[in-house]
């Protein structure tokens, strides 16, 4: 098994930051928020390697920074240190150290995101079918015929009825807004995904099938995956190792089903005693 | 001498309680070895740790103290208890089987597909994958009806069963058995203690815990006989 992503050391701070950041912040410390300068430190150095086809767990309360790692790694935001290698086939790009057209180009072709909130992943006011298309044409893809074949596929792929490829995803369902984030995501067969709550408050038979067709893709594709979730079931079905933030930083990290049955931090073991 | 695969020395596994501030022993000072071709038996009261033993080999416990020394398929020796998650889990997926007292599997699944996860895994085509799970479901004698459906659903012998039939699928080098005929009647243990003395003499090597004394003594080649754990004050001195 060849690694596909090296996260090390990453950190993200919001404010001005300040000498006393570090010490003043974390588990220990019980908050993220900065008493001295009043900065937040969204994530303090996080940590992770990601093997080709395998899925990784981030799990934590709201705040704990875990979306925060996602969004770094997929360029929606800069951090404030660390770096991330991605092994791509023969090439490894350092992340962080990329401008701003490479890091560009790796969003549109190696990387695949797919967000809680549906719109920030798609584009409300194209058709679904054209927010796929939009995700090929991107990636160089300029036929029309093939573009339009190729989001039908998708869409079926991922339970889309075709007779609405040309609806406006405002007009769809939480779940089938998803199927379409997820589809748009896989456009361009990415080596990598990040998935970020894509669950999160849908219904429970909806979330089963959305979760079924997860692991389905990650069988089909080999797709590796960084699945951000507080949801202890979505980690258990999902993840083979996982780790633990909270108040950003890396609590616990270790094979998914050691964690949750023989969680080692004091909060891990809280938050897997709490589980329904 | 068959072959060493397994050699555990002085294993000792506790729990660390935080919010309650407590100690919980399980198990203590446990060492034995497993051969190719051999089934060696853990006995012993209820609390004596059998089943910490079996999960700290399988690492879904950390273990507290000693080695466990795993000589993989090319000859190298591994300590389990140090070695790296990626190392463990591509071991479960080659080498290291577990079958639990409890099924724990994807819902939703057919139970076909739960019993052929192993061999897909391995990278078995998904027909072939089927069909030996089939050969092995009749072998152990669930009605043909239930392979189309979850275990979800199942008694508590049939998804014993399913669980068995996963285990034995992909022919491990090391497998481990937690109670597996516990739940079965008299007929269908019969046919799984046959299945299991198959496997001994395809080369598998077995840590089992059986619940009938009568089991141990015919498929046992060794037996280790574990003691409940030191109380916690006693536990607490040797690890300070």
């Amino acid at each position: 098994m060849n690694k596909i992503l090296e996260v090390r050391n990453l950190s993200k701070i919001y404010g001005p930051g300040c000498p006393l950041c570090l010490e003043s912040t974390g588990p220990e410390a019980d908050t993220n928020l900065c008493p001295h300068c009043g900065s937040v430190v969204a994530i303090h150095d996080v940590s992770f390697d990601l093997f080709e086809g395998e899925i990784l767990g981030v799990m934590g309360e709201s705040g704990s920074g875990k979306s925060t790692v996602v969004k770094n790694l997929y360029f929606d935001q800069a951090p404030s240190g660390g770096e991330a290698i991605f092994y791509d086939r023969d090439k490894q790009h350092d992340l962080f150290a990329l401008n701003a057209a490479q890091q560009r180009w790796l969003r549109n072709h190696r990387f695949g995101m797919v967000y809680q909130n549906p719109h920030l992943g798609l584009n409300f006011n194209i058709s679904a079918g054209g927010n796929i298309a939009e995700r090929l044409l991107m990636s160089d893809l300029m036929d029309y015929g093939a573009i339009r074949e190729r989001a039908k596929a998708l869409l079926a792929r991922t339970e889309v009825l075709l007779s609405r490829v040309d609806d406006l995803p405002r007009n769809f369902s939480g779940g089938m807004q998803q199927r379409v984030q997820i589809a748009k995501a896989l456009a361009t067969q990415p080596p990598l995904l990040f998935l970020d709550e894509v669950t999160t408050g849908l219904d429970l038979s909806v979330q089963a099938r959305i979760l079924d067709l997860i692991l389905e893709i990650q069988q089909e594709l080999k797709t590796a995956m960084v699945v951000v979730t507080h949801d202890l079931g979505v980690i258990r079905l999902l993840t083979g190792r996982a780790i633990v933030m909270k108040y950003g930083r890396v609590i616990e990290s270790g094979l998914t089903d050691q964690i949750l049955e023989d969680p080692q931090h004091a909060y891990t073991q809280r938050l897997v005693a709490s589980a329904l | 001498m068959t072959p060493l695969i397994l050699q555990v020395e002085a294993y000792g596994k506790h729990f660390q309680l935080h919010e309650q501030n407590k100690l919980i022993p399980s198990s203590h000072n446990v060492s034995f070895s497993v051969r190719a071709g051999e089934l060696t038996a853990l006995i012993g009261p209820t609390g004596a740790g059998k089943s910490s033993v079996l999960k700290g080999i399988y690492r879904t416990y950390l273990p507290s103290a000693g080695r466990i020394l795993y000589r993989d398929t090319l000859g190298h020796e591994l300590d389990l208890a140090l070695a790296s998650e990626h190392q463990i889990l591509e071991l479960r997926r080659r080498e290291i089987g577990f079958v639990t007292q409890f099924l724990h599997c994807l819902p939703r699944q057919a139970t076909l597909d739960v019993v052929a996860q192993p061999l897909l895994a391995l990278g078995v085509s998904r027909d072939e994958a089927r069909q030996r799970a089939a050969e092995l479901l009749s072998a152990m004698n669930l009605p043909e009806r239930l392979w189309s459906v979850s275990p979800a659903t199942f008694s508590g012998g049939e998804r014993q069963r399913v669980n068995l039939a996963r285990g034995f699928i992909a022919k491990p080098r090391l497998l481990l058995l937690d109670e597996p005929t516990a739940s079965l009647d008299p007929a269908t243990a019969e046919r799984v203690i046959g299945l299991i003395e198959g496997l001994k003499s395809d080369g598998t090597a077995m840590l089992a815990i059986f619940h009938h004394p009568e089991t141990t003594r015919r498929l046992a080649d060794q037996v280790v006989e574990l003691a409940p754990p030191p109380a916690v004050e006693e536990l607490l001195k040797e690890i300070a």
